[in-house]
């Protein structure tokens, strides 16, 4: 039995013979999977720590929506810049080759559809690609839709950066989402801690899957049902 | 008469702001906000606010203290809920103040129509979401699209980073922001910058917002750090 640890640090799925990635972990597999040339934008939460793993040999250019085209790692505590955050409000660098633009530009990018592709959260994903990341409409909690909208509709592609189940345990990847939507039908593919996952149009197929998880033990925590394909590959992260 | 926009303090920066004004706040997290000129609003005791801003404030100080006062009523945001928010989400649960929750980008796209004279615009931003209920919806080559309307406000508070006695300014990095569409959309744009230089020294080709959208500018010297 592997020790099968969460992205939490609790155990979980004690005795189901799997090891869930961690954040940083989904977030290198959706990093080595990002296309050479492109311009990305990276949301809240998990997609935010890609830009400390982008992939060597690949020229990718990181966009954040409060004005920065070329968003580096971030720096030592010593070379922190106050002026240079990220959407998560994080200190950055900026590469070379880098710019800065106002808020209506940086979001003409996004919205004149000049991005290829986004990387977001997700409270929820239906197996039909629609996206609710902004509100549990819980009021003790206030809703935060910052530039999730915006780059559900207006970025080329959008891959979902998330945990398979909630903390309850409970399937994130769901017939039809409950809670209200960011943008119908835009996510082309998942990147959970136990998967990756493709949004078709003949249905959600997994590409890949943790070692030890089979798909049954998959499909009990998925409401859609998977299909595997041909091709897929075990998810393995460095 | 030489054109002078340069004022000697925070309340002559302010002054004339009073109950019931709407206010632009520029900043985006902690980068670009303009502290002094918010406790200037806080100082003159004007009420009933509404405030437009991307965030609604974090820690003790700036935009939270604000918002901790009770003089706003309503705030126009995208993501009022951060790390620190704790002032506002006490107001927001309590119903004290009303949230109109505008995605970032209709934010800013508004903030620039109503800076350029654009009565509307239709944006695929929001279609088919909770956002977009109640706004008409129309469809153009295929795809639909939703109305939204210029915003407008009475007195903008901004930071840039260098400002000249008309009023060009450029800003710092990310700090940037909002500053320029916030700039456009107000009645009375006041800045606030960490320096101000002789008039003909700053680059005409790298000016990012030209004199015409400033009314005035106060040179906040000391550059501390706030609990926001």
């Amino acid at each position: 039995m592997s020790s099968a640890v969460s992205s939490a640090g609790t155990a979980t799925e004690s005795g189901a013979g799997f090891t869930k990635l961690t954040r940083l972990q989904i977030a290198r597999r959706a990093a080595e999977m990002i296309p050479d040339g492109s311009f990305v934008n990276l949301g809240i939460g998990i997609p935010t720590l890609a830009a400390n793993v982008m992939p060597e040999g690949k020229e990718i250019v990181l966009h954040s929506e409060n004005g920065i085209l070329g968003v580096g790692p971030g720096p030592a505590e010593a070379d922190r810049d106050r002026d240079l955050i990220n959407a998560s409000k994080e200190y950055v660098t900026l590469r070379p080759g880098g710019s800065f633009f106002v808020h209506s530009d940086a979001f003409a990018m996004i919205r004149g559809g000049h991005l290829d592709l986004a990387l977001l959260g997700a409270f929820q994903v239906a197996g039909n690609g629609d996206l609710a990341n902004w509100t549990t409409g819980d009021r003790r909690f206030p809703p935060g839709v910052g530039g999730a909208m915006d780059l559900a509709a207006g970025a080329k592609g959008i891959w979902v950066l998330t945990d398979h189940v909630t903390k309850k345990g409970e399937p994130k990847i769901v017939n039809a989402c409950s809670l209200p939507l960011t943008a119908p039908g835009v996510v082309k593919r998942i990147f959970t801690d136990i998967a990756v996952i493709d949004v078709t149009e003949g249905g959600l197929v997994v590409r890949e899957m943790v070692p030890g998880l089979t798909l049954e033990q998959l499909q009990t925590m998925t409401e859609p049902p998977l299909t595997l394909a041909e091709d897929w590959r075990e998810l393995v992260v460095a | 008469m030489p054109i002078d926009k340069i004022v000697p303090d925070v309340a002559a920066a302010v002054a004339g702001v009073k109950d019931g004004d709407t206010i632009m706040i520029s900043g985006f997290g902690f980068a670009g906000v303009p502290n002094d000129l918010i406790h200037g609003v806080l100082d003159s005791g004007a009420k009933d606010l509404t405030v437009i801003s991307n965030n609604a404030g974090t820690g003790t100080e700036g935009l939270a203290a604000l918002i901790g006062s009770g003089r706003v009523t309503r705030i126009i945001c995208s993501y009022p809920r951060s790390k620190g928010s704790d002032l506002f989400d006490a107001r927001y649960a309590a119903g004290e103040i009303d949230l109109e929750l505008v995605p970032q980008g209709t934010l800013s796209e508004r903030m620039r129509a109503a800076g350029a004279g654009v009565a509307g615009f239709y944006t695929p931003t929001g279609v088919g979401t909770d956002l977009a209920e109640g706004k008409e919806v129309r469809n153009f080559d295929g795809r639909d699209y939703v109305l939204e309307l210029p915003l407008r406000a009475d007195l903008a508070l901004v930071q840039a980073y260098k400002a000249d006695r008309w009023g060009n300014l450029i800003y710092r990095k990310a700090a940037r922001n909002f500053g320029p569409v916030m700039a456009m959309a107000a009645d009375l744009t006041v800045v606030q910058v960490r320096e101000i230089v002789p008039l003909g020294e700053m680059d005409p080709e790298a000016i990012v917002t030209p004199s015409i959208f400033v009314d005035r500018v106060v040179h906040i010297d000391n550059d501390r750090e706030w609990d926001i």
